[in-house]
């Protein structure tokens, strides 16, 4: 109980979101609103290949003959795109060589961000922090990168996407685009025109990346739309692990993102990629909350590789998202844990895709959507055996618990085989959070909340047990600050 | 310690207690007996603070203080717990964290300094190993997949980690085959003392014989009808509920 009152009562203290502040640092923008030109500034303003203007260019030129989709369990008015800003960057962009030479306001945001981030010893530079190499995004540019050398030594790189393309513009040329194309989709078609930074992850054949990257995300210029591009690609029998993870200052103008995640394994290599969403998920009416139109995706390329999704989602106004896995590679594996928490007035529709291509291609899917206050959580998810799938097998499933009796819980599975010799398992719950089980902790003297944080964090345990533990923590802590005042 | 007063109670708008008249004093061990639907687990219920059981008259008193005054959590923290008839599953809460959240949740509540882990460790490892309960119960989701007496033993453990002041043991003979019926028992005896009073809620003498009552109640038509010593159970056994029930009506 300590852990969890102890955080409920911090963030009691520190009013209803305690990532509420925004950072002063002068920002450089574009002016509002998309076009040819804008897509060409931000090209320019990056220094980009003739070849990635292009493909931006492509795509915006596709963008143009999209609809917004509309197929996905969520409501929200409509966002004028010609309002936001495509492109901000703090001042500081020549590239900083150190800590010292980044913008202190940046470093006390970081503080400010209070997330006992191991990291932040981590970029203090203290002995004996753990080894987790953070890639900041401020904003939209990365600014600090550390443990750089050590990861060079393993020839690992690790580094802004917009420096990849500076500095390995073949291998990002060779990859960008080829598991998320610039055609997929209304929001990754957005991204691909005008993304602005991410991180980009190499890690060459036979090497176990020797720590954990880290990259934490904040959404900081107002009416700023994030538009996030990572590219992760794991080569032969290669090994990472990649945590992504979020918070947001409040304001009052809903905040667009979409960003698009492309991850690729080749033979025998492994990538575990953890997210820990929090971002401000509006006032108790949803107002002001941030729309999440994610667009992530791995692919399988070589024979036995692996790709597995873990992500913690307890913020945002509303959540679009779906990471996926294409088994094209014999006996690869895709693996999907998620744990959704919706409260309030806060919308997700949030699941998975696993394509089976190659032979004997297993997947598994565990999601846990947890709903209280007016929320609505969805859970939506794809199982296609192809042809050559032979033996393939998927094993899913989706539990549904609910808080209260005005929220909502949804369950769309999708189901193709065409494979006789495939296996496709899926079983679904959706109960109702005991009032036994609450009167059971309550006789024993654990308080209300802290006994719904309880229930909850045991309901979500078989996919909190797949977060690394720098993350463990933290989202179990998180599970418990969301669900506040979802009871009595 | 305990005090109940003309208690009157209804579930759903349903009378189930008619004015039940019961003290406990400290260091004191009472069984009540009655019949199926005497209001036996409404009472143990009224006295934890159960949702849903509404209370119309009367008075409880513990330890001096109006004890329907309090949520759940504060009837605890004042020393009151409740061994469950039917214990309830958390799946994926291990015993181990759920004995920790409690007995932190009622330090936190009195003012007092919580455990760190390996203070609750020990202590709990000690009281575990008294009622021969091995450490992989303690890892196991509390009272899942647990057999009838695992759960009851396992209650036992929660009250030897929480020492109460007042215990209402609900039907904790229920399910129970005699050797675990024993173990259990010898748990319960354990933690017996002059400071520590405990009502024991039962449908068969057989119980008795093993916790052995101060004073035995009989509860029928949500009333006591009668209270006597521990010879009343052996008398209630061979006449049966029937001439009380009548006595009651």
């Amino acid at each position: 109980m300590a852990a969890t009152a102890q955080t409920v009562a911090q963030v009691r203290d520190l009013g209803k979101y305690k990532h509420g502040w925004e950072t002063e640092i002068e920002m450089e923008t574009a002016p509002k609103g998309l076009n040819e030109d804008i897509v060409r500034f931000i090209s320019a303003r990056k220094d980009e290949p003739d070849w990635m203007l292009d493909w931006r260019l492509k795509a915006y030129r596709h963008w143009l003959t999209m609809e917004e989709p509309t197929w996905a369990m969520v409501d929200y008015p409509a966002i004028d795109f010609q309002d936001i800003y495509y492109y901000a960057a703090p001042k500081s962009t020549a590239g900083p060589k150190s800590l010292d030479e980044v913008d202190p306001e940046l470093l006390r945001t970081y503080e400010k961000l209070g997330i006992p981030l191991k990291e932040q010893e981590v970029l203090a530079g203290v002995q004996g922090a753990p080894r987790v190499a953070v890639d900041a995004v401020f904003d939209s540019v990365s600014v600090a990168t550390t443990f750089k050398k050590e990861l060079e030594s393993h020839g690992v790189i690790f580094c802004s996407i917009s420096e990849a393309l500076q500095n390995h513009p073949e291998l990002v040329r060779k990859y960008l685009g080829t598991v998320v194309p610039y055609t997929d989709n209304f929001y990754a078609t957005l991204n691909s025109a005008v993304f602005s930074d991410g991180s980009f992850v190499y890690i060459p054949p036979g090497v176990h990346c020797p720590m954990e990257l880290s990259t934490y995300f904040r959404i900081n210029a107002k009416d700023t739309g994030q538009f996030e591009r990572t590219l992760i690609i794991a080569d032969e029998g290669s090994y990472v692990s990649y945590l992504e993870g979020c918070t947001a200052p409040m304001r009052d103008e809903n905040q667009l993102h979409a960003a698009v995640v492309e991850l690729v394994t080749l033979k025998d290599a492994e990538i575990k990629y953890s997210t820990v969403q929090n971002w401000y998920p509006g006032d108790e009416n949803g107002k002001g909350g941030i729309y999440n139109f994610v667009t992530k995706r791995g692919a399988c390329r070589g024979d036995d590789s692996k790709i597995r999704w873990t992500q913690v989602e307890t913020g945002s106004a509303i959540t679009w998202k779906y990471p996926s896995c294409i088994l094209q590679g014999d006996n690869s594996v895709g693996e999907f844990y998620s744990v959704a928490i919706t409260n309030n007035a806060q919308q997700a529709d949030t699941g998975t895709k696993m394509i089976h291509l190659g032979r004997n291609t297993r997947s598994r899917i565990i999601s846990k959507g947890i709903s209280a206050g007016r929320a609505r959580n969805t859970y939506r998810g794809l199982v296609r055996m192809g042809p050559k799938a032979a033996e393939g097998r998927n094993f899913t499933q989706c539990d549904s618990l609910l808080i209260g009796d005005r929220c909502g819980a949804h369950t769309v599975p999708y189901i193709e085989s065409r494979n006789r010799t495939a296996k496709v398992e899926h079983e679904a719950t959706t109960s109702r959070i005991g009032e036994d089980q609450l009167f059971y902790c309550r006789q024993r003297g654990i308080g209300e909340e802290d006994a719904v944080a309880l229930i909850v964090n045991g309901f979500c345990k078989e996919v909190l047990q797949e977060l690394p533990m720098e993350f463990a923590v933290e989202a179990q802590k998180l599970v418990s600050i969301s669900l506040e005042g979802s009871v009595g | 310690m305990l005090e109940i007063k003309n208690l009157h109670a209804s579930v759903g708008g349903k009378p189930i207690l008619n004015g039940v008249d019961l003290a406990v004093a400290p260091g004191e061990v009472h069984a009540v007996m009655g019949p199926n639907g005497s209001g036996k687990s409404t009472l143990s219920y009224v006295l934890s603070g159960r949702d849903g059981y509404e209370v119309s008259d009367g008075s409880v008193l513990f330890k001096g203080g109006n004890l329907l005054d309090l949520d759940p959590e504060e009837r605890a923290a004042a020393g009151l717990f409740l061994a469950f008839q039917y214990p309830v599953e958390i799946p994926g809460v291990t015993n181990m964290t759920f004995l920790k959240h409690a007995l932190n949740g009622l330090k936190v509540q009195r003012g007092e300094e919580e455990l760190d882990a390996m203070q609750f460790l020990k202590l709990v490892r000690q009281k575990a190993k008294a009622l021969g309960m091995s450490d992989d119960m303690l890892k196991r989701a509390v009272n899942v997949g647990f057999s009838g007496g695992e759960k009851k033993r396992n209650e036992i453990l929660q009250m030897a980690v929480l020492e109460p002041a007042f215990a209402v043991l609900d039907e904790t003979d229920s399910g129970l085959d005699i050797d675990a019926l024993k173990i259990v028992a010898d748990g319960v005896n354990a933690l017996r003392g002059p400071a520590r009073s405990m009502l024991v809620i039962t449908h068969y003498q057989r119980l008795l014989d093993y916790i052995v009552p101060d004073r035995v109640h009989v509860l029928a038509g949500g009333r006591i009808v009668t209270s006597g010593g521990k010879e009343l159970a052996l008398q209630l056994e061979d006449e049966g509920y029937g001439a009380f029930a009548a006595r009651a009506a």
